[in-house]
């Protein structure tokens, strides 16, 4: 590993609590990487983590300022210090049931205001932490430990939800991709507003075993199987995009932003 | 850094004005430059006020989509180092309650105005009670000390507001100004004076941020952006942040810490006022809008030769038990007005465990009017 990476880190607090096979790991590397590859300044940096696995991926591990707040607020807390010092750059690591569930108002406020940070969301479609209950991202039919019958409700296309509420740089990566998924952190970060990266991640402990993947590599082979550039999905028919991952950019709105200040 | 005299950011003089503005220029004066807020009434007006001075100070407000994110942003915000806070009523005050207790376990110094209408649930939102004040100490998970302040006044709402900012900053821990609609809302004369004391958030760069060698003490607060790598977080840590979640000795070192942080220095946070005391053979002991009625009560029925007295609190949390326990040796009865039904007398009650403690509640959407504190305090005499 590339040793700048090490001064974006906390090497004392590893291993992480990750579990084996967790997709937020990937996420984690991929943080760490786009940062030290922008060269990002630590000082002026500060990560919000919110409650639930993903909430590991920041907290304690990356060397920068970190506040770890309750369950379904970081957006909350994030645009309260963003207001507060808009020399500092903020990056909230959080996951679906955090960022779109408990915190979904946060979200698409936070977007519509168009606030100057980055959120990455962990996406594994389900409560790691609580024993693999049903998200509001959790696809239709998969099993959880409270939809023993599988999933009958829709789930939320983060990406739709958060444009439309009108965040101004959102896009999609994958754990499976990891290239793409630290060019596209580092899109995000360097964007000026609100920006979004839903990260589709796998939780082989309560997903992958009940939905029939054997191995956390059998889940990165579905991923890459399964996901289609956007450029690509729209040549297909609906039928065709059915059960499909679209990856890629779906805004990146020019330079509007606000920062809540009445005093200029 | 610590206490320091300020000239007032208000010209001094005297002032006609609203209870609630009161208090956001007392906030503004003790040197709140960040509010998140969320319309409530009867809480309203202090947004409104702070929106209209703001620009002038080079203050920064948003106004958020819930009382959920006021607070959380308030806690970013103070995290930055600002002082900061939120206005709201008793539905509001509920949502609040995690992020409360979030504040006092990162020890995130912020002020939260209460402007208590009745309730419970949506109530009755322009009319008075103060049925939050158990909820103000007691409303979030776990256990913990709060501060909470009373006002009577549109004077003592600002100065409430920055006692409250200088508690919570030299305490770093919430503080409630449990206000209410009567309180909020009246209009009366506001003294402003020339200068003030406010207290500057410590800072000791390298210090643990979240723990003290004393069983006591208040760490010293970096901000976020000060190149400390801070770790903030809600789960039990070390003095440097780091999660323990499985420690159960650092739980308890902590959370003893942040009780005894303010319990052992009650005193310097107790404020009460004694009218009438020291021949009083019934003692009224009154807070917030009723005490003024109280006060009207005694008055009359010293004129008629009664001994009576009034202990007003100006300070709920910690509970000023000390005062009332040796009051409690010197006088035989105590009657508690409130406008709710029955919270701060079962403290007076735990507190004076000799003394006979009579409840007279009133949960109306009225103020307590003299007259029926008048008729309670003769029951009592005769």
């Amino acid at each position: 590993m590339n040793k700048k990476y090490f001064s974006y880190m906390r090497p004392e607090r590893y291993p992480h609590r990750l579990c084996p096979g967790c997709g937020h790991g990937i996420v984690q590397g991929a943080v760490i990487r786009a940062l030290s590859e922008m060269e990002t300044p630590l000082k002026e940096l500060v990560l919000v983590a919110g409650i639930g696995c993903a909430g590991n991926i920041t907290n304690m591990y990356i060397k920068a300022d970190t506040i770890h707040v309750t369950h379904g607020r970081p957006l909350a807390f994030a645009t309260g210090i963003k207001i507060a010092n808009p020399q500092l750059n903020l990056l909230v690591i959080s996951g679906d049931g955090d960022l779109a569930s408990i915190g979904g108002n946060h979200l698409i406020h936070s977007a519509r205001r168009n606030v100057d940070l980055t959120v990455v969301c962990a996406n594994n479609g389900l409560y790691g932490t609580t024993g693999g209950q049903l998200a509001a991202t959790t696809p239709l039919g998969a099993i959880t430990s409270t939809t023993p019958q599988g999933n009958q409700e829709p789930p939320f296309d983060l990406c739709h939800l958060v444009a439309g509420a009108g965040g101004s740089y959102v896009a999609r990566s994958s754990v499976a991709h990891p290239v793409h998924l630290i060019k596209t952190i580092k899109r995000a970060f360097s964007h000026k507003g609100f920006s979004f990266v839903d990260v589709i991640s796998i939780c082989p402990v309560q997903y992958g075993r009940r939905n029939h993947f054997r191995t956390p590599g059998e889940m990165i082979q579905w991923l890459r199987k399964n996901t289609i550039p956007k450029e690509k999905a729209r040549t297909l028919s609906r039928e065709e995009r059915q059960g499909k991952i679209i990856m890629g950019e779906f805004c990146t709105e020019g330079d509007r932003t606000w920062t809540g200040d009445l005093s200029t | 850094m610590g206490y320091r005299r300020i000239k007032s950011s208000l010209d001094p003089g005297h002032y006609f004005m609203q209870g609630d503005e009161a208090l956001a220029e007392g906030a503004i004066s003790a040197g709140c430059r960040f509010f998140a807020g969320y319309p409530i009434t009867p809480a309203s007006e202090i947004m409104n006020r702070i929106v209209q001075r703001f620009p002038q100070v080079q203050g920064k407000f948003i106004q958020m989509e819930d009382e959920l994110s006021s607070i959380a942003a308030v806690i970013g915000a103070a995290w930055t180092g600002m002082k900061a806070m939120t206005a709201t009523s008793g539905p509001g005050f509920s949502l609040m309650m995690e992020n409360i207790g979030y504040a006092v376990a990162t020890e995130t110094p912020c002020v939260i105005a209460d402007i208590q209408r009745v309730g419970p649930a949506t109530g009755q939102a322009t009319r008075v009670g103060s049925g939050d004040i158990m909820q103000a100490k007691w409303g979030s998970h776990g256990d913990y000390q709060i501060i909470a302040l009373s006002p009577w006044s549109v004077q003592e709402m600002y100065d409430a507001a920055v006692r409250a900012f200088n508690l919570s900053e030299r305490f770093r821990v919430p503080v409630i100004i449990l206000g209410d609609a009567a309180v909020g809302h009246i209009w009366e004369t506001l003294e402003v004076p020339a200068d003030l004391t406010v207290f500057e958030r410590e800072k000791k760069p390298g210090a643990p941020p979240f723990g003290t060698p004393e069983e006591d003490g208040v760490p010293p607060m970096p901000s976020l952006g000060d190149g400390e790598n801070l770790i903030i977080s809600g789960s039990t840590h070390d003095g440097f942040g780091y999660k323990k979640n499985e420690d159960g000795a650092v739980n308890e070192r902590l959370v003893n810490r942040l009780s005894q942080k303010i319990l052992r220095h009650a005193e310097e946070i107790w404020e009460v006022e004694a009218h009438d005391l020291d021949d009083s053979e019934v003692v009224i002991i009154a807070y917030g809008f009723v005490a003024r009625s109280a006060l009207r009560a005694v008055h009359e029925l010293r004129q008629e030769g009664k001994k009576v007295g009034l202990l007003r609190l100006k300070t709920l949390w910690p509970f000023p038990e000390k005062t009332i326990r040796d009051l409690s040796g010197r006088c035989g009865t105590f009657l508690v007005p409130e406008m709710n039904l029955g919270q701060v007398v079962r403290e007076v009650q735990r507190v004076a465990r000799s003394a006979r403690v009579e409840s007279l509640n009133q949960i109306d959407g009225e103020p307590i009017y003299p007259q029926k504190i008048i008729r309670a305090m003769k029951g009592l005499l005769s």
